[in-house]
C-alpha cells in the first residue's frame, strides 16, 4: 500500500470544485466543463478501473447539502473510480442540469463504462455526448420515458397478464 | 402471426448487431474489440480497422435469447465466417425487472428480499453488499459473530456458486457427469443454507443490523461435513478434466484476454484474475474479518478459458479453507446489533409486552429512518466486484439504491473474447464469464 495518503483530490489537478470524505470515502465534486480533464487526471495518476458508474436523480431534494462551491441540478452522474496499485477509491460526481442533460463519455478513456453510461441513458434519459454505441441497454427498444427518474410514476405500465387497469 | 410482424414484435432496433455497411466505425472497434487492444498513446483511427470480408460472404445470427449455453435470456448476436467469428454484440435487457426502481419502493428491512433476487446464484452476498451499505449509514457496528456468521455463509455461497459454475460449464462442453456431481455438491450447501435460513435460495437472511437468526444447533457438524467432503469431490473433478485432452482442447488457448484489457474493461473476479492480475477485494481492501482468516488469491498466467477454469476450481478450495478457520474462530456472543432502533424485540418479548409488540410492528411496517448520505460498498462476489452505491434523503427507504453487478459489467469483454473465435469455442467463452442473467438485467 505505497503512498495510499496521497488524496485523491491532489492527483486529480485544480479542477476539482471540491473533494470531501464522507464515511471514510473520498468524493471528488467536478464541474461538467472539467470532468473529462480531471478524470483523465486521474487515470493518469493511477485511478486505472473505471468500477461504476451511475445516475442519480434528485428532483425531490433539489436543494441537498452539497459544498459551497458546487451548485445543486437536477441530475447527478456518479464515477467510482479504482486504483488497483494504490488499493484506494475515490467517487467523482458531476452537476447534471435538467435542461440540458449531455455530459461527455468515457468511452475513449475507459473503454469499461461503454455498458454503464448506456444503462444511464437508458434509465434516465442522461445524453453521453461521443458515446460509440447510444442506444437503450436494459428496456426495449421502442419504450417510452426513462423509468428511473422520479416523476416516472410507478405502476404507470399496465401489467400484461391482467385485464387491463388502465393508469393507477 | 407472420414472419414479418414476429420480426418487427421482436426487434430490438439500433441495439442489434448492424450489417456492417451502416456500422460506425467507433461502434465496430467495439464489437471487434478493437479500440481497446490498442497500446496505450496510440491514438485510435477508425481507418486502422481492417474489414476483412464482404458483407456478402458472412452473415449474422442470433444464438439465444433462449439457448442453452447462454444460461438464461442472453441473446448474442454474431456475424460470421464460415465458422469464425467476426463481431459479435451481446444483447440483453431481456430480464429486466426494474429491481432498482423496486428498491426506491421498499424500506431498507424489506430491502434485503429485492436484492437478494439479483444474482440468485449467490444471494447472500448481495444481501451483504446492501447491509453493508445500510450499515455504513446508520453508522452502528455489528457484534463480532455476526460478522462471522456472514464470512461463513458466503464463503459457503461462494463454494456452492463455483460448484453450480463447474456444472453448467460442464454441461456446455458436454460434460455430462460433471454437471451431476455439481449440482449434487450444491445441494449439499443448499440443505444448509435451508437449515440456518429456512430457503434454498433468495434467503433475506444477512439484514442490515446482524443476521436473522442465529446458526442451528449441530451447525458445526453440518459445515465440517461439507468442507470435509467437498476438497475430496474438487481432486475428482480434478483428475476428471484438468488432465483431460478433450477439454483441454476445447479450453485452452481459447477466448484470451490480456490484464491491460481485463482493466480497461473493467472485468473483475476470476476474469481479471485469471488474466494474472492478483486483485480480490476480500485481501486487497478487506471488509467483514477477511484481514484475520488466511488464504491465497489464485492468479492465473494466459487468461484463456483455461484459466478462468482453474481459478474456480482452486477458489473453492480456498474457500473450504476460510469456512474451517470460520468454524474454528466463531466467537460466542450475539448474531445481531443491539441497536433498538434497527433490531426488532426477541419473539419471547413480544408475549408478554405491548411495547415490544408495537416496537415490533413497526420495525416491519414503517421500517427505520437511516441518516441522509451517501456510501458505496463493494464485496468479492464469485463473479467479481459487487457493489452498492446508497443514497439516503433521511426517511425509511433509499432514495436511490444502485447495484453494481458484476456479470453485467464482465459482460463487455465478451466481444473481445470471441472475437477471431470458432463458434464452438464461443459456447465455451461464454460459459466461462459466468454472467448470471438476474444480476445482468436487474
Amino acid at each position: 500500500m505505497a503512498n495510499a495518503t496521497t488524496s485523491a483530490a491532489e492527483l486529480a489537478g485544480d479542477g476539482v470544485l471540491a473533494a470531501t470524505s464522507t464515511l471514510g470515502q473520498e468524493v471528488i465534486h467536478v464541474a461538467r466543463e472539467r470532468y473529462l480533464e480531471v478524470v483523465a487526471a486521474l487515470r493518469g495518476s493511477g485511478f486505472e478501473m473505471c468500477a461504476d458508474l451511475c445516475a442519480v436523480d434528485y428532483l425531490r431534494h433539489l436543494d441537498r447539502p452539497l459544498p459551497g462551491t458546487v451548485t445543486p441540478e437536477r441530475f447527478e452522474i456518479v464515477v467510482n473510480l479504482l486504483s488497483l496499485e494504490r488499493h484506494q477509491r475515490v467517487r467523482v460526481r458531476v452537476q447534471v442540469p435538467e435542461d440540458d442533460p449531455v455530459v461527455p463519455t468515457l468511452f475513449h478513456l475507459y473503454p469499461g463504462s461503454e455498458n454503464m453510461e448506456r444503462e444511464a441513458f437508458d434509465l434516465y434519459g442522461l445524453r453521453f455526448e461521443g458515446h460509440p454505441d447510444h442506444t437503450r441497454i436494459l428496456m426495449p427498444d421502442d419504450w417510452e420515458g426513462h423509468p428511473l427518474r422520479k416523476d416516472y410514476s410507478v405502476g404507470r405500465v399496465p401489467v400484461q397478464f391482467k385485464e387491463a387497469p388502465g393508469p393507477r | 402471426m407472420s414472419d414479418e410482424n414476429l420480426v418487427a414484435e421482436t426487434s430490438e432496433g439500433p441495439q442489434e448487431l448492424q450489417d456492417l455497411d451502416e456500422t460506425s466505425s467507433e461502434e465496430l472497434a467495439i464489437e471487434q474489440g478493437t479500440a481497446v487492444r490498442l497500446p496505450e498513446g496510440l491514438v485510435f483511427d477508425p481507418g486502422d480497422i481492417d474489414v476483412e470480408f464482404g458483407a456478402d460472404e458472412t452473415m449474422i445470427i442470433n444464438m439465444g435469447p433462449q439457448h442453452p449455453s447462454t444460461h438464461g435470456v442472453l441473446r448474442i448476436m454474431m456475424e460470421l465466417e464460415g465458422e469464425t467469428v467476426l463481431r459479435s454484440k451481446p444483447i440483453i435487457g431481456y430480464l429486466h425487472t426494474g429491481m432498482e426502481k423496486t428498491g426506491e419502493q421498499l424500506t431498507y428491512v424489506q430491502g434485503a428480499t429485492n436484492v437478494t433476487r439479483m444474482d440468485y446464484l449467490s444471494p447472500l452476498h448481495n444481501e451483504l453488499v446492501f447491509a453493508l451499505a445500510v450499515e455504513a449509514l446508520l453508522g452502528i457496528e455489528i457484534p463480532p459473530r455476526a460478522t462471522w456468521i456472514r464470512m461463513l455463509m458466503t464463503e459457503l455461497n461462494r463454494i456452492s456458486s463455483h460448484v453450480m459454475w463447474m456444472a453448467t460449464n460442464g454441461m456446455d462442453l458436454a460434460s455430462t457427469s460433471m454437471m451431476i456431481y455439481g449440482f449434487r455438491d450444491r445441494e449439499m450447501i443448499l440443505t444448509f443454507f435451508e437449515k440456518t435460513t429456512g430457503l434454498r435460495m433468495n434467503h433475506d437472511y444477512i439484514r442490515p443490523g446482524g443476521v436473522a437468526a442465529d446458526l442451528p444447533d449441530g451447525w458445526e457438524d453440518d459445515v465440517m461435513a461439507i468442507v470435509d467432503t467437498i476438497p475430496g469431490r474438487v481432486d475428482e473433478y480434478d483428475d476428471m478434466l484438468t488432465g483431460q485432452p478433450i477439454f483441454k482442447q476445447r479450453t485452452e488457448g481459447v477466448g484470451l484476454i490480456s490484464p491491460e484489457l481485463a482493466i480497461a474493461m473493467s472485468a473483475t473476479g476470476p476474469i481479471l484474475r485469471a488474466s494474472g492480475v492478483a486483485w480480490d477485494l476480500r485481501r486487497d481492501m478487506p471488509y467483514l474479518a477477511y484481514d484475520e482468516v488466511d488464504f491465497d488469491v489464485i492468479v492465473g498466467t494466459v487468461g484463456d478459458t483455461y484459466d478462468r477454469y482453474a481459478v474456480r476450481l482452486n477458489e473453492i478450495r480456498e474457500s473450504c479453507k476460510i469456512v474451517r478457520q470460520c468454524v474454528e474462530m466463531m466467537p460466542r456472543g450475539d448474531y445481531r446489533a443491539q441497536d433498538k432502533k434497527v433490531t426488532p424485540p426477541p419473539r419471547a418479548r413480544i408475549d408478554e409486552s405491548m411495547e415490544a409488540l408495537i416496537h415490533h410492528f413497526k420495525i416491519f411496517t414503517r421500517g427505520f429512518e437511516v441518516p441522509a448520505g451517501e456510501v458505496y460498498t463493494a464485496v468479492e462476489s464469485p463473479r467479481g466486484e459487487l457493489g452498492c452505491y446508497l443514497v439516503a434523503d433521511g426517511s425509511a427507504k433509499p432514495y436511490r439504491m444502485h447495484i453494481r453487478g458484476p456479470s453485467f459489467v464482465n459482460l463487455q469483454s465478451l466481444p473481445p473474447l470471441l472475437r477471431g473465435g470458432l463458434i464452438a469455442d464461443a459456447i465455451a467463452v461464454i460459459s466461462s464469464v459466468d454472467p448470471v442473467m438476474g444480476e445482468v438485467d436487474r
